[in-house]
């Protein structure tokens, strides 16, 4: 039940709320509540025992509560957003609508940074004002700038040889692919899919 | 699974039934919607429209004034509403049997504990006779553990269980230090005489005031039942509803009407024992299920 906190006129969270899958924020990180239990011992208080997941850092954090405790629900917001340039370790992204611009740094975007190309269009997660995820199309289609020219009859028996694509990704490609061409990889395991025809 | 777990269900409470029968218990039936149940800091009763009326979150006032009318030996199942409580081992609404006994104290109470879960596990688990909890199997042929209160929160966690109290760290130490302690054991354990401030409806030692004959059952370390050594002083008995109604205003919590019936009639019960053991709970450990919603039929959530 949301109810209103005269205080800080927000709306918040009551412990009789807090299940898993709930997102609050906590010390000024968002959370998501993981694992959940009520405990209450015969005749005694009830206690609300947490597991919760730093939505920003990935940091576990275990958390007991009891009645009457409240929390700030976490405003998380999913934006769709293109992303710009990279200027050092920050990558910029901007909402197509309302030409907001955001910026990411390397470690926030993990992986994701592989397959960013200018223009690509992604899913920012937004915590207030501050970008703390990302997700990708599952797949994306790069150009190989760089690899090695596959020899007609080579025997000796290797399936794949690295490439690299524009973004500067290094990944095991087929021996058949060239420079130059257009593959598809998949952003969830970061591997060849297939290869772009004509 | 679902299907097992309903007849073992069925077999639990046939099992429950049968055992009292067979020792004489009169089953009753009382009310389940009442004016008031006996007050308690921290049991919210679901109140009913449009008569304010609640909910029983036990049987334990009607039951106790079957004594106070002469009955010798009383058992009950029936369904109890405890509001917000929900978790793996909670349901707002859930079974309990409680049984009440005339001129008899805990230690009476006690023998029934072992002599009832032997029983169930003879009727309804006939394989191994084991419960179980979290792959712990529990043997109730075993000498069963019993241990004070006291020696609990030293033996397993080198702290006073009334320093705990005072610095509102009960309930903390209790589920996460004596619980997991207690839950690696392969007999049922009895937490026995509880510090004063956590009697309840239960008299106090004759030869120490600040010990309460009250025990709680454990298997695995889940709280099954909780029974007591019944106070029969209406005094004191209505000083300890005030002092949880003072101690509900102290954090918030409506007070809560007195069953005034019942106190009135408290003067002519007889030194009795009585005990409540919840049936979903017993379930549980005939099963070794996880969770409550393992054991019912319909969880709130699937309604």
């Amino acid at each position: 039940m949301l109810f209103q906190n005269t205080l800080c006129e927000e709306y918040m969270y009551s412990v009789a709320d807090l299940k898993k899958g709930l997102k609050i924020t906590l010390d000024g990180d968002p959370y998501l509540v993981v694992a959940f239990d009520f405990v209450k011992p015969g005749k005694g208080q009830a206690l609300y025992r947490t597991k919760m997941r730093n939505m920003i850092n990935g940091t576990l954090l275990d958390r007991t509560y009891r009645s009457g405790e409240t929390f700030e629900p976490a405003s998380l917001e999913e934006r769709q957003m293109e992303y710009l340039y990279k200027e050092g370790d920050h990558y910029t992204f901007m909402d197509q609508q309302t030409y907001e611009q955001v910026v990411m740094e390397e470690e926030t975007l993990g992986d994701a940074k592989n397959y960013l190309l200018e223009n690509l269009k992604a899913e920012v997660m937004l915590f207030g004002e501050k970008a703390i995820g990302i997700s990708l199309p599952n797949f994306v289609n790069l150009r190989v700038t760089a690899t090695e020219q596959w020899a007609k009859g080579d025997t000796s028996g290797n399936d794949s040889k690295p490439a690299t694509v524009e973004t500067g990704y290094v990944l095991r490609v087929p021996p058949f692919i060239e420079e130059g061409e257009l593959i598809v990889i998949d952003t969830r395991t970061g591997e060849y899919s297939t290869r772009v025809k004509g | 699974m679902k299907i097992d777990a309903l007849w073992l269900r069925a077999n639990v409470i046939k099992a429950v039934r049968n055992f009292f029968w067979e020792r004489g218990f009169l089953e009753v039936e009382t009310p389940l919607l009442i004016p008031a149940n006996a007050p308690e800091e921290h049991i919210n009763p679901v109140v009913t429209l449009p008569s304010a009326w609640q909910l029983q979150t036990s049987p334990e006032i009607c039951m106790k004034r079957l004594l106070c009318n002469g009955h010798q030996r009383v058992f009950q199942i029936s369904r109890c509403w405890r509001a917000d409580e929900r978790g793996s081992r909670h349901l707002s609404e859930f079974t309990m049997l409680e049984w009440y006994r005339a001129n008899a104290d805990y230690h009476t109470l006690m023998t029934d504990c072992e002599e009832l879960l032997q029983y169930v596990a003879t009727s309804c688990l006939p394989n191994d006779r084991y419960f179980s909890r979290n792959s712990v199997k529990i043997d109730p042929f075993a000498p069963w553990l019993r241990i004070s209160v006291q020696e609990a929160f030293f033996r397993f966690g080198q702290v006073n269980v009334c320093d705990c109290i005072k610095e509102g760290r009960y309930e903390e130490i209790l589920t996460a230090v004596i619980e997991p302690a207690i839950s690696q054991y392969s007999t049922p354990v009895i937490l026995i005489d509880y510090p004063v401030e956590l009697a309840a409806l239960a008299r106090t030692k004759p030869e120490n005031r600040e010990s309460a004959e009250r025990f709680e059952l454990y298997l695995g370390g889940l709280e099954l039942a909780n029974g007591f050594s019944e106070l029969t002083d209406p005094v004191e008995q209505r000083a300890r509803f005030e002092a949880a109604n003072r101690m509900r205003r102290g954090f918030g919590q409506p007070e809560l009407p007195l069953p005034e019936p019942f106190l009135n009639s408290l003067g002519a019960m007889p030194e009795s024992a009585g005990i409540a053991m919840g049936i979903d709970r017993l379930v549980m450990l005939a099963a070794g299920a996880e969770a409550i919603d393992d054991v019912v039929a319909f969880t709130p959530e699937d309604l």
